[in-house]
């Protein structure tokens, strides 16, 4: 069999799986009316926001143009760290976990066939939401400077490679780390050096600070903001290959060479990636095979645990310490806890360098404003941390599902537990980031103690939500936990959480607009009416509580229903 | 002890299991026979309270598992056909954490653990976990978290898969014993050998229907042959590949 038959024959029950994974099942029709109803006001929204954002900066003179190519180059940017985060993790299951891999390593296959095919699953479930978001992106860009069919093409012709080099690096350097780390250890070494690899870099890209780039004041003079702005901030970066393609066709000064650019490093990452695996795949595979130490040590946190968890119903306790002990003794799980320490981290340093003291051009109404976006963007953290940790709660159950369906448990049992773990530790973080924000941005009283409510309130409606979609999307399938928050199911929760948030903020705002007008130039400037702090507080909490709840009750129901 | 009433099940347009009417009583190990696809993994997982069935009952001791599931799965032990449990506990937690969800906790569960891990010769695994053991292992641990809490009812999907022959030798001997003490246990099977030794009453089901059930004599009867072995029996009423045909299919 030719290579190329072998690596469609290869992918065939993948393809096969995903297709009857999207329309097979009870309630298909239900799902899939719910994918178009998010998935059609998310797309609008990016669409509109960024529209808007072009045409205004379309208006500016020199600037303006410039500030829309760095824009792409920083979303493409953003969007090359998560595919190469993506690709690493994606590509360690794929390559070495998946268990149809004995099946595979027995059959007479020629190793470029397995290579290629096993690259393409990867790039696939690496980037397909990279791709829905860049979709609504490139389509504002193409509307407000008219680029025509040939800018499709173009996109298309730059977008491909551009997924593809992340995958056939992420995959090589897998396998690399898998050759180079001790076999008992390398599947967990290789999760923890991944992530921690990733932190280390949006830490240093963080700390250069690109914010000073539209931050004139910074520099000496407009020369020197200029000269900042025309010249490409990581000329090595294929993210900025494809922003200055994509930018200079739609603004007249298309370089083909940068496709050729692009192009070439695609083939060549995968020409090389192909080469390190036939020399190397064979070895680490049988080296990823081996078991980890696995003798357990009884340390004095799980005794705190075990006591801290003892009022709970004896139930409740062994499905809140089993789920805990799994976690942190399962190092693709917490070593997410890298990622999070680090984002967490970047937020309050970027709270921390806001020039809100600087100058005099700062008024008070903006002050006000950031306590709002401060709410408004932990929120946003709060719900990506219940997508990653809380949302594949019921999915990580995958194929044990068994013992607890025979078991004399109740849904709301095995439900509340799940809560509870998620929601604890999540409302402390909770806590934490805003208490200590608030205290940096020098928040009054009043609005310090309604921003805590809030993101205690959010926090606990999100977990709900997330357990709620959880259950709705199970991947009971997926090899990898890390993968799961990546699922259609993840995606529609981050969209209902942001919808959830976008209410709060809106609310919050809104009953407190008089407050906030008072801060402008020329108004008496006065701290928020109690009232108004009760009723912004009364509507969080109503809008949480009902974002929270009716979800809740309907996975009750339906874990209920479920068919272990 | 157990009692399907018209058990149906269907998985889209395909139906599983077509009306089962089974009774089964105390004492007794009842073994469940059929070719692969025949419906008895579906049947015993509805019976364990993991499927729901589209119609039909099915009553644990009296309790309709539908209508009273606590009830009645706290009176079953199960024993899934494939081994998955959580591979970061390790056997004593799982068997821990199965007795807690059972309701059950304190150091006669302590006890009930080492009993168990004993009876197995898992007591030098106890404090590693789960993804170490081998596939025999983790069956061995697994038909220790369905008796930890001393059910009056066993379901044991496929028991021997994996098991070596002295652990084979030791299962029928569980399950003879808990058959005395007055238990039930509903042992589905391929193994037929273990069917005809083991079990005091069978019944074959095929295309989700039984088509026979009994004792070995009564399905002797029913396959119109007083001498037969069960593997011919069971050939006959479900219409197997003769030998001829599996010459020519296998042959050249």
């Amino acid at each position: 069999m030719s290579v190329r038959r072998e690596f469609v024959l290869l992918l065939t029950p993948k393809v096969l799986s995903a297709r009857r994974r999207g329309i097979a099942g009870r309630g298909r029709w239900g799902r899939a009316l719910m994918v178009l109803g998010v998935g059609a006001a998310a797309w609008p929204f990016i669409y509109v926001t960024l529209t808007r954002l072009l045409t205004t900066l379309r208006g500016v003179e020199e600037v303006g143009p410039l500030l829309a190519s760095k824009l792409l180059a920083l979303g493409l940017l953003v969007f090359l760290g998560i595919l190469l985060l993506s690709n690493l993790i994606a590509a360690l299951s794929s390559f070495f976990l998946s268990r149809d891999l004995p099946w595979i390593q027995a059959a007479p296959l020629d190793w470029l066939s397995v290579y290629l095919s096993r690259l393409t699953e990867t790039l696939v479930s690496s980037s397909w939401m990279v791709v829905l978001m860049l979709v609504p992106m490139l389509a504002a860009y193409w509307t407000v400077y008219e680029g025509g069919w040939a800018f499709l093409g173009l996109s298309i012709l730059a977008v491909v490679p551009f997924l593809v080099i992340p995958a056939a690096i992420g995959s090589a350097t897998t396998l690399l780390l898998v050759r180079l780390f001790p076999a008992r250890r390398s599947k967990d070494i290789l999760g923890i050096i991944a992530v921690a690899s990733v932190g280390l870099v949006v830490l240093l890209l963080r700390v250069l600070r690109p914010e000073r780039l539209v931050n004139p004041e910074s520099y000496r003079n407009l020369v020197d903001f200029m000269a900042a702005l025309r010249g490409p901030s990581s000329p090595w970066l294929p993210s900025q290959w494809g922003a200055d393609a994509l930018a200079g066709f739609l603004q007249g000064g298309f370089d083909p060479f940068l496709l050729v650019l692009l192009w070439t490093t695609a083939l060549g990452t995968v020409t090389a990636g192909a080469i390190l695996h036939r020399s190397l795949y064979p070895a680490c595979f049988t080296r990823a095979q081996e078991g980890t130490e696995n003798r357990i040590q009884h340390h004095a946190a799980w005794r705190w645990l075990e006591r801290a968890v003892s009022r709970a119903s004896l139930q409740r306790q062994q499905l809140v310490l089993k789920d805990v002990r799994i976690f942190f003794r399962d190092t693709t799980q917490w070593s997410q806890l890298i990622i999070l320490g680090v984002l967490v981290v970047v937020y309050v340093y970027n709270i921390r360098v806001l020039p809100l003291s600087s100058g005099e051009m700062i008024t008070r109404y903006l002050i006000t404003l950031v306590v709002f976006l401060n709410l408004a963007l932990s929120g946003f953290v709060l719900a990506a941390i219940a997508a990653r940790f809380v949302f594949p709660a019921l999915s990580l159950e995958g194929q044990t599902l068994w013992l607890l369906g025979s078991a004399p448990l109740e849904a709301r049992t095995i439900l509340g537990a799940k809560y509870w773990v998620g929601a604890v530790p999540l409302t402390a973080l909770a806590l934490i980031l805003t208490g200590f924000t608030n205290y940096l941005l020098g928040v009054p009283a009043g609005l310090a103690v309604l921003s805590l409510a809030s993101t205690v309130a959010l926090s606990l409606a999100f977990t709900s939500q997330a357990l709620t979609w959880g259950v709705y999307f199970p991947e009971f399938e997926s090899e990898n936990a890390a993968q799961i928050p990546t699922s259609i199911g993840g995606l529609l929760f981050m969209l209902g959480a942001v919808v959830t948030l976008g209410c709060v903020v809106g609310l919050q705002i809104w009953i407190l607009r008089e407050f906030l007008m008072s801060g402008l130039p020329g108004r008496e400037p006065r701290d928020p009416f109690m009232w108004e702090v009760g009723l912004a507080l009364m509507g969080t909490l109503l809008c949480c509580a009902v974002s929270g709840i009716l979800p809740y009750r309907a996975a009750v129901r339906r874990l209920d229903r479920l068919d272990f | 002890m157990i009692l399907l009433d018209n058990l149906t099940k269907r998985y889209g347009d395909f139906t599983a299991v077509a009306g089962i009417d089974l009774e089964i009583g105390e004492a007794q190990i009842f073994g469940l026979l059929g070719p692969n696809g025949a419906g008895k993994t579906t049947t015993l997982r509805m019976i364990a309270g993991i499927l729901r069935p589209d119609s039909g009952r099915v009553f644990v001791a009296g309790h309709d598992n539908v209508a009273n599931p606590i009830e009645a799965r706290r009176l079953l032990g199960f024993v899934p056909d494939r081994p998955f449990v959580y591979d970061k506990l390790t056997g004593a937690e799982l068997l821990r954490f199965s007795a807690g969800l059972y309701g059950l906790t304190g150091p006669e569960v302590e006890t009930r653990i080492d009993e168990l891990l004993e009876l197995w010769d898992l007591t030098p695994w106890k404090d590693q976990l789960v993804e170490s053991y081998s596939h025999g292992m983790r069956q061995k641990l697994i038909i220790s978290s369905a008796l930890i809490h001393r059910p009056r009812v066993l379901v044991v999907d496929e028991p021997m898969v994996g098991l070596d022959p002295r652990s084979a030798w030791l299962l029928k001997d569980v399950l003879r014993t808990f058959a005395e003490g007055g238990g039930t246990a509903l042992v589905s099977t391929h193994t037929l050998e273990l069917a005809e030794n083991l079990c005091d009453r069978l019944a074959v089901i095929d295309k989700g229907r039984v088509v026979a059930s009994g004792s070995i004599a009564d399905l002797r009867r029913e396959a119109s042959s007083e001498t037969a072995g069960l593997e011919e029996i069971f050939l006959k009423i479900t219409r197997g590949a003769t030998s001829s045909e599996i010459a020519r299919i296998v042959g050249d």
